[in-house]
């Protein structure tokens, strides 16, 4: 059985705390990084993250888009919606078809 | 377009019409494959950009409904209501093939059917919006596990069209080209030894003639 996690600043991930996922506040890039490496070897099959803190440590996110599991994936935090969830769905679609032809 | 450096004899000759007739089949079978991978991931591109606008909005109102509770409720008594949950969620994961290409699928298995059990406080000493933050995020969650498994193989279905193309393209533009014209070079050079031998048994034949009977 595997499990879910949460990671972002606090007032953006703690509502998911009730509905039982495992949630990590964190704001540093180093810490996040490591956290997302320490989550992905142990049992954890899907990574929310919202994205502010995903910025903070794109390459390690990107290490692990091409492996089965985790899936992480990017959610709003309570600043606003930066659009870099699209965004990855963009470049999803890049990468397949040669251009973008979603716009 | 570079010609194979193969000898050319009859033996190679064979061997590199094998080789072309394995290419070209490669070639129609990936060409079809990734065509077929297009066509599933374009309909998924679909379903996840539909998923990822309804997550965004729920969790946006979410966290409105949140800011609300943290300015009428302290920090501290906010962050206690929430720190020992009733419910927990583990995730199953399962497998699909589409294409050979395996993607995860996840089926979410909570502790409790019972939905009240995400409210983990009292209601006595809470903001009735962090209730209304829970039940939206509840609602959501099970479309968030959707976009989490729809997600994921996206990003997987990507890597292996990008894969197939390329060798798709390989096949089509370097291989397939390359046998062809070694085959043609092959050839050419064994028509051109046998007329070769022809012309010169025919010249020694006249010669074998002439000595012989002294015929002219």
């Amino acid at each position: 059985m595997y499990k879910a996690a949460v990671i972002g600043d606090s007032a953006g991930v703690l509502g998911f705390a009730a509905l039982g996922l495992s949630v990590f506040c964190e704001t540093d890039g180093e810490k996040i990084k490591k956290l997302i490496t320490r989550l992905a070897s142990g049992d954890f099959a899907v990574i929310y993250i919202t994205e502010p803190a995903a910025a903070l440590a794109e390459d390690t996110i990107s290490k692990y888009r091409s492996s089965r599991l985790p899936a992480i994936v990017l959610i709003p935090a309570v600043e606003g919606n930066t659009g870099d969830g699209m965004r990855s769905l963009h470049e999803a679609v890049e990468k397949a078809v040669g251009s973008d032809i979603l716009n | 377009m570079a010609r194979l450096n193969v000898n050319p004899t009859r033996m190679e000759l064979s061997q590199l019409k094998k080789k072309l007739v394995s290419a070209r089949r490669g070639h129609k079978l990936l060409k079809d494959k990734r065509d077929e991978l297009m066509r599933q991931f374009m309909d998924m591109i679909k379903e996840n950009r539909k998923l990822r606008a309804e997550v965004e909005a729920a969790i946006a109102d979410a966290d409105r409904y949140m800011a609300v509770a943290g300015s009428v409720m302290q920090r501290e008594v906010l962050e206690t209501a929430l720190m020992l949950p009733k419910q927990e969620v583990e995730i199953e994961v399962g497998e699909k093939n589409v294409m050979s290409v395996y993607i995860p699928v996840f089926q979410p298995k909570y502790r409790t059917d019972d939905a009240n059990e995400i409210y983990s406080y009292g209601t006595a000493f809470t903001s009735i919006d962090l209730d209304g933050a829970v039940n939206s995020l509840s609602k959501i969650f099970p479309k968030m596990i959707r976009l989490a498994e729809i997600e994921k193989a996206c990003q997987l279905m990507a890597d292996e069209i990008e894969k197939t193309r390329r060798r798709v393209n390989a096949l089509e533009h370097i291989m397939i080209p390359d046998y062809e014209e070694t085959i043609k070079y092959i050839t050419m050079k064994l028509s051109e030894n046998e007329r070769s031998t022809t012309t010169s048994l025919m010249k020694v034949k006249d010669m074998v003639l002439k000595q012989s009977h002294n015929f002219q």
